[in-house]
């Protein structure tokens, strides 16, 4: 019995330490991302030059974009919505990039993982939710990780470089999953699609009728797991010190190639989860075409996030924003809806050179002591 | 040169240097590492801009914002670290920047031979023209690296330690060289920390230290003593005393190893020697005979393609790099920033690497047996399809499912285990060692957490000290140890290195420092490409005969 | 019945020409850049960007000669930031590729939408005539391949040559050469580092618009979302495989051209699912990198080169 108490005190004690922990690395990592808020900035600012100069009112625009994302529960719901997604593809170029590789294929292996996760929707009826659900999500995250092996084993065997093997594989993934749902898998009707998922391997809606699914918990947990695995795992530290200096690393007994394998695998797995989320949680089936560039839009998340968890999730959030604002903007003032991406894209930008936002801090007369 | 200062973040190079050159002399500009003399001759040579100071070349002050301003004064570098592009031809290289051409476009590859062939001849530097510059051997490139420099109209050449690459026999040839460069008129600048060098072949020396002038002699009116002194402000220790080895008991066994190099070429071609408990045995050799490939060889990192390593009996030629720290090797690598520190780690971070993933650093078992993981997931499978039809038993499937789980886990340890390992690093415990290292080996930081990079080369390499002493091991490989180092560094660290001896360590001291050799070895051997030459007991052989055994020649 | 003839034809290597035509303008732009020291994964970016504005050139003045001009301007320009950031401002250089392929993306059908009022395809344009070269042509066989062609299929077979005789045989090509694989040296030579790398990106875009021009202008005389469908990126791999070298990497581009045009024909024969065989260019890309890059040696370390 007093083992018992003993065991629940100590767990008490470790959950309260982890809380603090977590507050104290999120109070270090927000101020640090003044260079990212400031790309914002200017990226907006460039976008409203662009809406300008085409005829349109970049505060209407704008101002319609807000309101869609945050002017009501439906908004709200759709933006963290449309934020889980990229959550997972972001988690995914992060802990690839921590190991020093650029894993620019999260798009093909978040569609492997939603392909794999509504084949095991559609493979089983009858079965509890609470198997279902881990088994389709598991498939998610196997159906990734395979996709992430292929260029870890590449880049790890061969020394091919994991920016074009990933980039190649994507299309590969969107052409192998657009063949299964147009042909083997196709359900019957005019649209590219599979047959829905057992209503037991849905994930439950949280806030209907906006599409905001459990998904998003697990995408938090997953950015939580990120981070611990990073900061106080052997593996963390493994593929860390492998980016950071590989020829110490090696020095230090880390194998190279097992480490950026696994780096790779890891990533892989992480964007398929996210795209088995999407599938169990949204769509309840694998639709041709269904990810409007999930993975690309994780990478420029990462970055804006300032290559730290919990600066993911909250950039993550800005991009969800941004797309389900944008459809309200479209909707209201007829305004392209690609104005979006291309905010996305000039963030990207404008993060890409660190040193171009010190150079005009400094123009500006402010000093930027960070890194 | 007058009043140059420069500062670097944390670091003050250059204090008020006064540095006059008369024409047609070689001036010698003597310090230690860190002393402020390449910083210097950057500034000279437009690499730099000096924080105050002004420069006259010829009597008219000038300011020297670009190499290009530099060469177009006259003034021509060579650099320590070649700037040559390696796939280019020695000709290409030459012209680099000053490329003769036909109609204005094209490149005249004939002329550009002819041109440089000429200068070849005139100062008597012979070079195969059409080689590419990475084929040649590395007295051949600091060659080029001249004939660069002349070319484009040097009268003034500055060269950064142009020997600390060079066998002795190369030494003379440059040397040759600069007497002629003399007689044509040049004026040349000779950089160097090696004392007996700078003696024999300048007219004038100044000594710099820690970034000031201490001042300039006639190389004929002063003597070693005196520029030792100059150069360091007190009285070096040089011999270590040293208790005589107790036992012969051989920690480090190496039989005819052979290894080639990245580019595939051989570099170790029949490695044969012994290390003794409580012995330091020097390997002492120009740096490009193999030692870095010997020291890759023996930590694991670099195959040998024949024969055979023992540790302690125990034959370590396949193992992997963690498994040979596991077993009692610990290395100190020449190259800290590469191969001995991660810069953007912690001091802690650091500390532990390649004891990381071990208790007490590492906790959280972790197994993964894979036939066991696929013997349940089949029966998984088996349970869930036969549930499909209605008829499931959900305690059965549970109870497979958490079996999987448990396989992938922390399965039973058996021939089908393919991982193993400690997951969780135990931050408690790594935080203890870490501070209690720190103390016990001074080292200088802020704190724990402070990264690597933000650390002065002396206080790195303490870090890397404190990592591979503190594990007790039975054989420590140092390889350059004190490169980069100040002299209270060096000193720290060669201590230590004796103080290990002493408790049973086996100790093999690679460096490219004779003197370093000298006075800690207990027996020296020679390597010589990519074969030990010679073992000899540094009582009864002289610094000429290593000299000579170093460069090749034999022993009598 | 569908006879091996249907597919192995004339028609086949004359599209084999076609197809490989942008891939080589992208990977000639590519050697470019890489040998400068730079990585350019942006060339998708500026290749769609060359194809969008040649087509709206045209649309405004009616001269399709113009807006291949405006093509490679536009690329050009791209070109230029892309060294901005990465050499001016020492940025990621796969980041900032990466932007800018998503802003072409998003910029090209935005504009589109404005311009046409559809994201998805411009209107039909004055495209680029075909030309047939008088003596080629009469040649049985061979003639008919390469005989008539839009211009700008003769024009890359002609810039490879160039490319290949300024990168090796000129001071401009060997300066190029030691700033990509030793910059410190070219520094040190008294070179300007920084304004070859950007003369190089400069020339990367330019190259990487022609490639687009040609899709828009030269192809198919419209402009439609995404039209460059990864070819920027089979061009890298082009580059790679033919080792940095303009003719290897046109050879590299011709494979990958006829992998195209096969599962073309291939697709209009009904004889396979079209994904399977749109599949394999891709795949072939990476089997390339698979089986070559193991050997193959980058001309330069891609770190940017910051002076004191």
């Amino acid at each position: 019995m007093e083992n018992l108490t003993e065991h629940v005190n100590k767990l008490n004690l470790q959950v309260r330490r982890l809380f603090q922990r977590l507050e104290a690395e999120l109070r270090a990592s927000v101020p640090k991302m003044l260079p990212q808020v400031i790309a914002i900035v200017l990226a907006f600012a460039v976008g409203a030059i662009m809406l300008l100069l085409t005829g349109y009112n970049p505060f209407e625009a704008y101002a319609a974009m807000l309101i869609g994302a945050f002017g009501d529960t439906f908004g709200i719901g759709q933006t963290f919505a449309q934020a889980t997604p990229i959550i997972f593809t972001a988690l995914a170029f992060l802990f690839a990039y921590k190991c020093g590789l650029f894993n620019i294929g999260a798009e093909g292996q978040f569609l492997i993982g939603a392909f794999f996760a509504a084949l095991v929707g559609i493979s089983f009826s009858g079965l509890p939710s609470f198997i279902h659900i881990p088994l389709a999500l598991g498939a998610g995250i196997l159906g990734g990780a395979m996709w992430g092996f292929v260029p870890g084993v590449l880049k790890a065997k061969l020394g091919a470089h994991e920016v074009i093997t990933t980039m190649m594989l994507s299309y590969v993934a969107l052409y192998i999953t657009g063949y299964m749902v147009n042909y083997p898998f196709k359900a019957p009707g005019w649209v590219a699609q599979t047959v829905l998922i057992s209503p037991s391997a849905w994930l439950p809606q949280i806030l209907p009728p906006t599409q905001l699914s459990l998904s998003i918990v697990v995408a938090v947990l997953l950015a939580v797991a990120t981070h611990y695995t990073l900061c106080r795992t052997t593996i963390g530290y493994e593929v860390r010190a492998i980016g950071l200096n590989p020829s110490a690393a090696e020095s230090g007994g880390i194998g190279i190639k097992k480490g950026i394998i696994l780096a790779l695998v890891i990533s892989g797995a992480m964007a398929g989860l996210g795209g088995a989320g999407e599938v169990l949680g949204i769509h309840r089936r694998f639709i041709e075409g269904f990810s409007p560039g999930y993975g690309w839009d994780g990478l420029a998340v990462a970055l804006v996030g300032g290559l730290n968890p919990f600066g993911i999730l909250l950039a993550s959030v800005l991009f969800g924003a941004l797309r389900s604002g944008g459809m309200t903007m479209t909707r209201t003032t007829h305004v392209p809806l690609d104005v979006a991406s291309i905010l996305q894209a000039l963030v990207i930008l404008f993060v890409a050179a660190p040193m171009l936002i010190k150079y005009l801090l400094k123009r500006g007369g402010v000093k930027w002591s960070g890194s | 040169m007058q009043g140059i200062t420069k500062s670097f973040p944390g670091v003050l190079a250059n204090d008020k240097i006064d540095f006059a050159v008369e024409k047609g002399e070689i001036h010698g500009l003597l310090g230690e590492n860190g002393a402020g003399k390449t910083v210097l001759m950057s500034i000279l040579y437009g690499l730099y801009k000096p924080d105050e100071g002004k420069i006259s070349v010829n009597g008219k002050d000038v300011e020297i914002d670009s190499p290009r301003t530099a060469m177009k004064l006259g003034i021509g570098m060579v650099h320590q670290h070649f700037m040559v592009v390696p796939s280019l031809t020695v000709t290409e290289n030459i012209i680099l920047g000053r490329e003769p051409t036909k109609n204005r476009i094209l490149l005249d590859s004939k002329k550009a031979f002819d041109d440089v062939k000429e200068f070849c001849d005139r100062y008597k530097l012979q070079v195969d023209l059409k080689a590419p510059i990475h084929a040649l051997p590395v007295g051949m490139q600091q060659r080029v690296e001249i004939l660069k420099a002349l070319y484009r109209g040097a009268d003034v050449l500055v060269l950064d330690e142009p020997t600390s690459v060079l066998t002795p026999p190369e030494v003379q040839e440059l040397f040759k060289a600069v007497s002629a460069l003399k007689n044509q008129g040049k004026t040349v600048i000779f950089i160097s920390h090696k004392l007996r060098e700078v003696l024999a072949i300048c007219d004038r020396v100044t000594v710099l230290r820690r970034g000031k002038v201490v001042g300039t002699v006639k190389a004929n009116a002063t003597s070693l003593g005196e520029l030792a002194r100059m150069m360091v402000g007190r009285e070096v220790i040089f011999k270590f005393d040293k208790e005589q080895p107790q036992t012969r008991k051989a920690v480090l066994r190496v039989e005819n190893i052979q290894a080639v190099d990245d580019r595939g070429l051989p570099a170790l071609k029949d490695i044969d020697f012994d290390v003794y408990a409580y012995e330091i045995l020097g390997i002492a050799g120009v740096e490009g005979n193999g030692q870095t490939e010997l020291v890759e060889t023996l930590a694991g990192i670099r195959k040998a393609t024949a024969g055979k390593i023992l540790l302690n009996e125990i034959d370590i030629t396949e193992a992997s790099p963690s498994k040979r720290i596991q077993m009692g090797t610990s290395i100190v690598p020449e190259d800290r920033q590469k191969r001995g520190l991660i810069m953007g780690f912690s001091v802690m971070e650091n500390i532990i690497l390649g004891s990381h993933d071990q208790p007490p650093f590492a906790k959280g078992l972790v197994r993964i047996n894979i036939k066991e993981a696929l013997n349940y997931a089949k029966k998984l499978m088996d349970s869930l399809v036969h549930g499909s039809n209605g008829r499931i038993n959900v305690r059965e499937v549970l109870s497979y499912a958490r079996k999987l789980v448990e396989s992938l886990i922390l399965g039973s340890r058996d021939k089908t285990t393919i991982a193993k390992g400690f997951v969780r690093l135990d931050i408690t415990q790594t935080s203890d060692y870490a501070r209690r290292l720190i103390e016990e080996f001074s080292i200088k930081t802020p704190d724990k957490d402070t990264l690597a990079q933000h650390l002065s080369g002396g206080t790195q390499q303490r870090v890397v000290l404190a990592r591979e002493f503190s594990r007790n091991p039975k054989l420590i490989i140092a390889s350059q140890p004190t490169r980069g180092l100040d002299v209270g560094a060096t000193e720290y660290v060669r201590s230590r290195l004796v103080d290990i001896r002493s408790k049973g360590c086996a100790v093999l001291l690679i460096s490219a420092d004779l003197d370093e050799i000298w006075a800690l070895s207990d027996r020296i051997a020679v390597i010589y490409e990519g074969r030990i030459v010679a073992v000899k007991d540094p009582e009864r052989t002289s610094e000429t005969e290593l000299g000579l055994l170093m460069a090749g020649g034999k022993s009598d | 019945m569908v006879g091996l003839i249907d597919i192995i034809n004339v028609g086949l290597f004359a599209a084999t020409l076609r197809m490989a035509t942008p891939i080589a303008y992208g990977a000639l732009g590519g050697i470019f850049s890489e040998r400068s020291g730079v990585v350019n994964i942006g060339l998708e970016g500026m290749m769609l960007t060359g194809a969008f504005t040649g087509v709206t050139v045209s649309y405004f003045i009616g001269n399709p000669w113009l807006g291949v001009l405006a093509a490679i301007l536009a690329g050009g320009l791209l070109g230029l930031l892309h060294g901005v950031i990465t050499v001016k401002f020492a940025g990621n250089q796969i980041v900032s590729g990466t932007g800018i392929n998503i802003f072409a993306l998003g910029f090209t059908a935005y504009m589109s939408q404005t311009i046409w009022g559809s994201r998805g395809a411009s209107d039909s344009v004055q495209g680029l005539p075909d030309i047939s070269i008088p003596l080629l042509k009469d040649i049985p066989v061979i003639g008919e391949i390469i005989g008539t062609h839009t211009p700008l299929v003769y024009v890359v077979l002609i810039i490879t040559v160039v490319s290949f005789i300024v990168l090796f045989k000129t001071p401009f090509g060997l300066r190029i050469r030691a700033v990509g694989e030793r910059p410190e040296a070219a520094d040190t030579a008294g070179i300007d580092v920084y304004r070859t790398k950007y003369i190089c990106l400069i020339i990367s875009g330019m190259l990487a618009g022609l490639g687009g021009a040609f899709l828009s202008l030269g192809q198919l005389s419209l402009f439609t979302y995404g039209m460059t469908g990864g070819r920027g990126f089979i061009a890298l791999a082009a580059m790679i495989f033919g080792k940095w070298m303009p003719f290897g990497a046109f050879g590299a581009s011709v494979m990958f051209g006829f992998a195209d045009a096969l599962q073309m024909r291939l697709q209009a024969l009904g004889l396979l699912p079209p994904q399977i065989i749109l599949m394999i260019p891709y795949i072939l890309t990476v089997a390339v990198l698979a089986g070559v890059v193991g050997k193959a040696i980058p001309p330069s370390n891609y770190k940017p080169y910051v002076k004191e």
